[in-house]
């Protein structure tokens, strides 16, 4: 089985599980900026986290043979300040031009405030003006559904956005519907407890078809497991789904998405 | 897969948890002092899974959503709750 992994935070993650990931299949991965845990205390904090990103991890992957890719932003929990979020924004062209960096993400709302929707917008808006693809957070729990509509409204609000070039992640049953009718992906992720499991996952993919849905697992810092989408792939075949169709979901519809960047390149197999 | 298929692959997880649900809530009562929005929340949603509909899980997710569509002037920390606290769902 061969997977990529869209949506993961190896910067909290050890080279055990670089070399997990390997062994299970994966033939890349893509690491959106995200909350460390904490809040950063100066967007100099942000300089170094996006140096991690485009230059540290990138060479700690190499060593297993493993593209990795990354996006930038700052990221909605830490979107409240609006000047420290304001010259984190002003800062990411400084990294536009490094060759891991697929577009801006994960972007989004956390609270649903009107802050997080100002710099939402502010991320759109750099995304529109460098022509960069958009990985969209929508947020936890009871805020999930007025969340994915805000961030929706923005998205179509902005005649630039073309919906094929963003993805909108963690949608659950609720959410599901209303991104893929408005022509975006649709990102299912697979975290204990707060998301999908790999039973729903799949019961989404059979009602929804699968065309514009990708599978990411999200590790971070918290309990959450970096394999995942493999073992959702075990799932999918113990369900009756061919190996060429697992291979569709968990490999090419990732592969289609990020390839959307010319940045994302991978290996001849 | 056949209703048969889907039983023999998931009822035994279903069931464990479908006991868990029972649990919870025998141990919730056993505690002392008052619950929560939480509670409520919880009780809609399980009420909800005992209607013939095929979007159970959508239903039980918009339950504990917030219904609202305007921004919140400012954002009330950093964490979720798993239920929106301004509902009234009643038990």
């Amino acid at each position: 089985m061969r997977y990529i992994e869209p949506h993961v935070h190896m910067v909290s993650r050890t080279t055990d599980d670089y070399q997990a990931m390997v062994t299970a299949g994966c033939r890349a991965v893509s690491e959106p900026a995200f909350w460390a845990g904490f809040d950063r205390g100066s967007p100099e904090g942000f300089r170094d986290y996006f140096r991690q990103l485009t230059e540290h991890e990138p060479r700690r992957a190499a060593k297993f043979g493993l593209p990795h890719f990354c996006w930038l932003c700052i990221n909605p929990k830490e979107a409240e300040d609006l000047a420290l979020a304001g010259e984190v924004v002003a800062m990411i062209p400084d990294f536009l031009d490094c060759p891991t960096v697929l577009g801006i993400g994960e972007i989004g709302l956390n609270k649903n405030s009107r802050n997080e929707l100002k710099m939402l917008e502010r991320h759109v808006d750099l995304a529109a003006r460098h022509d960069l693809l958009i990985l969209a957070h929508t947020p936890h729990l009871e805020d999930k559904y007025k969340g994915t509509r805000l961030t929706l409204d923005v998205l179509k609000a902005d005649s630039r956005i073309r919906p094929e070039r963003v993805i909108i992640d963690h949608v659950e049953e609720h959410t599901v519907r209303m991104v893929l009718d408005a022509g975006f992906w649709a990102g299912l992720t697979l975290y204990p407890e707060s998301k999908v499991t790999p039973a729903r996952a799949i019961d989404i993919l059979e009602q929804y078809g699968g065309e514009r849905l990708w599978l990411n697992s999200a590790a971070d810092w918290g309990v959450s497991i970096p394999l995942i989408v493999p073992r959702t792939g075990l799932e999918m075949r113990r369900r009756g789904w061919s190996a060429a169709a697992v291979d569709r979901v968990l490999f090419d519809n990732p592969r289609r998405f990020l390839s959307q960047s010319p940045r994302f390149r991978l290996p001849e197999e | 897969m056949t209703r048969q298929q889907v039983l023999d692959l998931y009822f035994p997880a279903a069931r464990c948890q479908l006991i868990e649900l029972a649990a919870f809530l025998d141990r919730v009562d056993r505690a002392e002092g008052e619950a929560d929005f939480r509670l409520a929340a919880f009780k809609k949603a399980l009420r909800g899974l005992l209607e013939e509909r095929p979007d159970r899980a959508e239903q039980a997710l918009l339950a504990f959503s917030d219904p609202t569509e305007e921004p919140l002037e400012r954002a009330p920390g950093k964490g979720a709750f798993g239920a929106w606290p301004g509902g009234s769902a009643t038990p």
